[in-house]
């Protein structure tokens, strides 16, 4: 499975998932120029944490009309898997492929510290390899991570199983205090209708070796080795 | 040549915490009876543009498509004929 790691100017993650990718998961990486043109050949996008453009405007407002996000655009729809991390995600909103905004966060501090998810949907490319309600640990590193969408939308979110994690307690409880940016309904990641692109706030390649004190986001990337495992095990069956 | 003057602001009803934190600092320096505060964006885009329905047109879609997220952001400009 070939995975491409996305560099726009102010990337700053896209040095750690290209780690991951091929010293954890031992599979092959790339990094992917901003201003290239196509993904032939990629099975996985990651759009990397960072400050893309300094986030000048707005997160993520000029880095979705870098040349390459066409390309992001037209392989997403092929159902090509692309996963996008802080800024990432705030890049897949601004670009349209995920619904919703990015507002300040409510305390107007850069939050910098480990957070517990809940994993609200395991049936997903990201998260088969979660259990259903399992609460993890993961960084979270940002300074506009306040989730907004507006209600029919996130009744949409809510109703097609879209909202993927949540912020909660250490004990799995969904509960204000332990939202760190204001998000609405305390979440964390969403992903499209399709279930091909996820969008999260925490940094799951930040956390993916036990030398690093957890590995509670190693799980997403395994996740989407097995899909993927899986997905080709079917187009064998189906060529017969 | 025009100059738009272009105000961004977040929606009404969208919760505003720079807003919140600047009217909180208000209040500190003895000014509790400001209502409330919201902080936007201003622009300022100098256009060559010879007709001022091309330069409106451009300029609302440039709003739209990047200047101001419609998500969460209104706008309003103004135009205004400057000399070259």
């Amino acid at each position: 499975m070939k995975f491409g790691v996305v560099v726009f100017p102010g990337s700053n993650c896209d040095m750690d998932c290209y780690h991951v990718i091929d010293q954890v998961l031992g599979h092959p990486v790339e990094y992917i120029w901003h201003r290239e043109q196509g993904l032939a050949g990629y099975d996985c996008v990651i759009l990397p944490g960072g400050f893309s453009y300094g986030d000048y405007l707005r997160t993520g407002a000029i880095a979705r009309f870098a040349p390459l996000m066409d390309a992001v655009s037209a392989f997403a729809a092929r159902g090509g898997l692309v996963l996008g991390i802080c800024n990432g995600f705030q890049i897949l909103l601004e670009a349209g492929l995920l619904p919703g905004a990015m507002r300040r966060n409510d305390s107007l501090q850069f939050r910098c510290h480990d957070v517990y998810l809940r994993v609200e949907n395991a049936n997903t490319p990201f998260t088969n390899r979660y259990r259903p309600g399992q609460v993890i640990r993961m960084p979270i590193a940002h300074g506009e991570g306040n989730y907004y969408a507006d209600p029919e939308t996130l009744a949409e979110l809510n109703r097609e199983h879209r909202i993927i994690f949540r912020y909660c307690t250490g004990d799995g409880d969904v509960a204000p205090e332990a939202n760190p940016n204001g998000s609405l309904e305390n979440i964390a990641g969403i992903c499209n209708k399709d279930g091909n692109v996820l969008g999260l706030m925490p940094h799951p390649e930040r956390c993916s070796e036990e030398i690093l004190g957890y590995d509670d986001g190693k799980a997403l990337f395994m996740s989407v080795l097995h899909w993927w495992g899986l997905k080709r095990e079917r187009e064998v069956v189906a060529r017969g | 040549m025009f100059q738009a003057r272009i105000y961004v602001t977040l929606k009404t009803g969208i919760l505003d915490p720079q807003g919140k934190a600047v009217k909180g600092a208000l209040a500190t320096l003895g000014y509790g009876k400001v209502e409330d505060v919201r902080v936007g964006k201003y622009l300022v885009l100098t256009l060559d543009y010879p007709d001022r329905f091309l330069a409106e047109k451009d300029v609302k879609e440039m709003c739209d498509r990047l200047l101001a997220n419609p998500v969460i952001e209104d706008y309003t400009f103004e135009l205004q004929e400057v000399a070259k």
